[in-house]
């Protein structure tokens, strides 16, 4: 079988002999193919660790009638595309400015990009001293200034967004080097035509810079994207989906399924959001890739 | 890992020395092992424990193992049980959670054992399953209700409340002396539970029968008004404005410091907090005092009494004779003294013949009298094995001002019907 695979596929040979597959497909087989087609039954059943017992659809349904599973997707895709959407405009930038003639570029760009190596736990803990509503730094700082800073992670409406925030200061970098990556790419002819042609700055960012690093913007959205889709660390480090339910996403609502021992229900959600991201990212990846053929 | 490694390597070198069928050598060494949550206090009366119990039977060295507590423990012990992967013994808690581990499949019967005799009726009732019984009590009984600041009560001459309408009337006096009234802690949403679990022993005194239809599902908690005053009382003590500033982000510890240092007058809280408090604020110690959560009627008021974890043997372990020891050892009255001198004792003990040092710290004292008159009551998650998970969040947000009592309260018994429905409790 393994060989037919082999040799089929695309109808052309494949340069390699059958077994030449089979440590891959092995390892595939248990690690992937196995826990997935385990979980697609694992959901349908209810499961204490000790026994599985068969109970049809009930988990989803269950999951469905969850009260606060609206809240949770629309808080999910909410954050998705705020920290998406800010890593691009940022993201831009701040690759412009690292990729002009900036005294200390080398420096900068290392700046930039440390927060993404720090533990995203450690940052989680850290921002949530700093946000601290009487003893934070950052509401010290604004209450010096006059302002009385606000409940960053205790009012319910501001939460999941100080969230956000925090995400995109850790992962912006990430998507700077990207755009540099894009950006330096693009061939040096056209601004030397712009100029020519008496091109200002700013026509020359919106179009030369602007559309010829879409393909770095693609590959920005698509990974910011299906990362604050599936977002959890930040959040659970720093609200644990509160005050109450108000920054859950979906992976925090079915983490704590999980925690209170409802196993065959928490892998009914992990189906669920396999097929929300699998459903909202694959016609994103397929718009932005067909752009990106036009260029 | 490594420890896990090394386990599962010991264990097939027991399976091909069993084998071998070499008759068994009375070993002189035994070595076992004991998984305990992380808390201070639970580490240092393990510790305690065992070094005692080691010094009796020299022969035998136990490996004490730590946790996280909380849901993420609850999984480790509920895999490593479900994977034959268990220590020797481990440290659990009683009541609801208890049940979620399946002891008639997975524990170790103690109720034939003669230790047993010394355990409190009141612990064996927590710990059973079926006509089992499997566990024996980490601590002395703890209880919950009001932590109050004495000194904040002299200075305003305010007197213990009895009933719900004279601790608002108090909160009230102290709020105009510019003091936080009541120190609420939401930074860690298990706290926010504490005001509505402990209404326990009025609800059930008001709806007898409570439990017994809340495990069936037929009595709900919205439709029972007794039930829902408790989520009322918080509510209450939020809209009066008593909460300390820093409520939604300040935590446990924050809140024991607040009650001890003076900076707030009333912390619902359960008696787990003594040794915290003694350790770390051994002067203000007796500062501080307690009472039960106050009923709308003085005849009502009593305290709600949570029970201890306990010290449990998987049907897995390997060291079954020697286990049993240990926990006829923790089950002795010498076992409650290496305890009472571990860490400060919290209440009366549930092993007959213990009796409690003199000296014991004011709160304590305060606690003493509901068991001695009988007006005490055990807390619902010991009296039903239900107890749905989002109760802390509901709280929270009705302390927060986000969600309604009566709406907190059918979200809740949804909740309840959910986890009966996912862990296919008995009785629904």
């Amino acid at each position: 079988m393994v060989t037919a695979i082999a040799s089929t596929a695309n109808g052309r040979r494949s340069p390699y002999p059958g077994w030449f597959f089979l440590p891959a497909a092995i390892v595939y087989g248990v690690f992937f193919l196995m826990p997935t087609f385990a979980s697609f039954y694992f959901s349908l059943t209810r499961w204490s660790l000790f026994e599985a017992s068969f109970i049809g659809l009930e988990n989803f349904i269950q999951f469905f009638r969850e009260p606060f599973l609206v809240k949770g997707l629309v808080n999910t895709v909410l954050y998705a595309a705020v920290t998406s959407g800010m890593k691009v405009v940022i993201g831009l930038l701040l690759a412009l400015m690292l990729t002009s003639q900036i005294m200390g570029r080398g420096l900068l760009r290392a700046l930039v990009f440390f927060p993404v190596l720090v533990s995203t736990i450690g940052v989680g803990i850290t921002f949530t001293v700093l946000m601290h509503p009487t003893k934070g730094a950052i509401n010290e700082g604004l209450s010096l200034l006059g302002i009385a800073g606000p409940g960053w992670l205790t009012d319910p409406s501001l939460a999941l967004f100080s969230v956000a925030l925090v995400d995109v200061w850790k992962g912006v970098g990430l998507a700077t080097v990207i755009y540099i990556a894009g950006i330096v790419a693009i061939p040096k002819d056209y601004y030397e035509a712009a100029r020519i042609d008496g091109g200002t700055k700013f026509q020359n960012f919106l179009y030369i810079t602007l559309p010829l690093s879409r393909p770095a913007t693609a590959t920005v959205i698509t990974l910011s994207f299906i990362g604050g889709l599936r977002t959890f660390d930040l959040i659970w480090a720093m609200t644990k989906g509160g005050p109450g339910f108000a920054s859950d996403t979906i992976a925090s609502v079915i983490y704590k399924q999980y925690q209170s021992g409802f196993f065959g229900l928490s892998t009914a959600g992990n189906v669920v959001l396999f097929i929300l991201i699998a459903v909202l990212v694959v016609p994103i990846t397929a718009v932005l890739n067909r752009r990106e053929g036009h260029q | 890992m490594r420890k896990i490694f090394r386990r599962s390597l010991a264990s097939v070198l027991a399976g091909l020395l069993a084998m071998t069928a070499l008759p068994r050598v009375a070993s002189a060494d035994t070595s076992m092992t004991m998984l305990v949550d992380n808390a201070s206090h639970t580490i240092a009366i393990s510790e305690a424990l065992v070094a005692a119990f080691q010094k009796k039977h020299p022969d035998v060295t136990i490996d004490i193992e730590a946790r996280p507590g909380g849901g993420e423990g609850d999984n480790i012990v509920k895999t490593r049980l479900a994977t034959g992967q268990m220590a020797d013994i481990f440290w659990y808690n009683s009541g609801s959670l208890l049940q979620a581990l399946a002891p008639e499949k997975t524990l170790l019967d103690l109720s034939k054992e003669p230790f047993m005799e010394g355990v409190a009726e009141t612990f064996k009732k927590v710990v059973a399953s079926g006509d089992g019984v499997y566990g024996v009590p980490t601590r002395p009984a703890e209880a919950g209700g009001i932590f109050y600041n004495r000194k904040i009560y002299e200075r305003l001459g305010l007197k213990v409340p009895t009933t719900w309408a004279e601790f608002m009337a108090n909160n009230e006096k102290i709020k105009a002396a510019g003091t936080t009234a009541v120190i609420q802690t939401f930074g860690e949403p298990w706290t926010s539970q504490v005001l509505l679990l402990a209404d326990f022993y009025n609800v059930q005194k008001q709806v007898p029968g409570f439990a017994e239809g809340f495990t069936s599902g037929k009595v709900k908690f919205a439709t029972t008004p007794a039930a829902v005053r408790g989520f009322e009382y918080i509510k209450e003590i939020a809209d009066g404005g008593f909460m300390n500033k820093d409520f939604g982000a300040a935590r446990y510890e924050d809140g024991l410091r607040m009650l001890a240092e003076g900076e707030g007058a009333h912390y619902p809280m359960i008696t787990f907090a003594i040794p915290a408090l003694s350790d770390g604020y051994s002067d203000q110690i007796n500062d501080i005092g307690f009472f039960a959560l106050p009923a709308e009627k003085a005849e009502d008021t009593g305290l709600t009494v949570w029970m201890p974890a306990g010290f449990f043997i998987p049907k897995t372990s390997t060291n079954i004779d020697m286990a049993k020891a240990f926990l006829a050892f923790v089950a002795s009255p010498e076992g409650c003294k290496v305890q009472g001198e571990a860490v400060a004792v919290n209440g009366p003990y549930l092993i007959k013949g213990c009796e409690l040092p003199k000296d014991v710290v004011q709160s304590v004292s305060d606690l003493l009298p509901y068991f001695e008159n009988g007006k005490n009551a055990p807390a619902l998650e010991f009296v039903s094995p239900v107890k749905g998970p989002i109760l802390e969040q509901l709280t929270v947000e009705v302390g927060s001002g986000i969600r309604a009592p009566a709406d907190a309260a059918s979200l809740y018994d949804e909740d309840a019907r959910k986890q009966a429905q996912q862990l296919g409790l008995p009785g629904r």
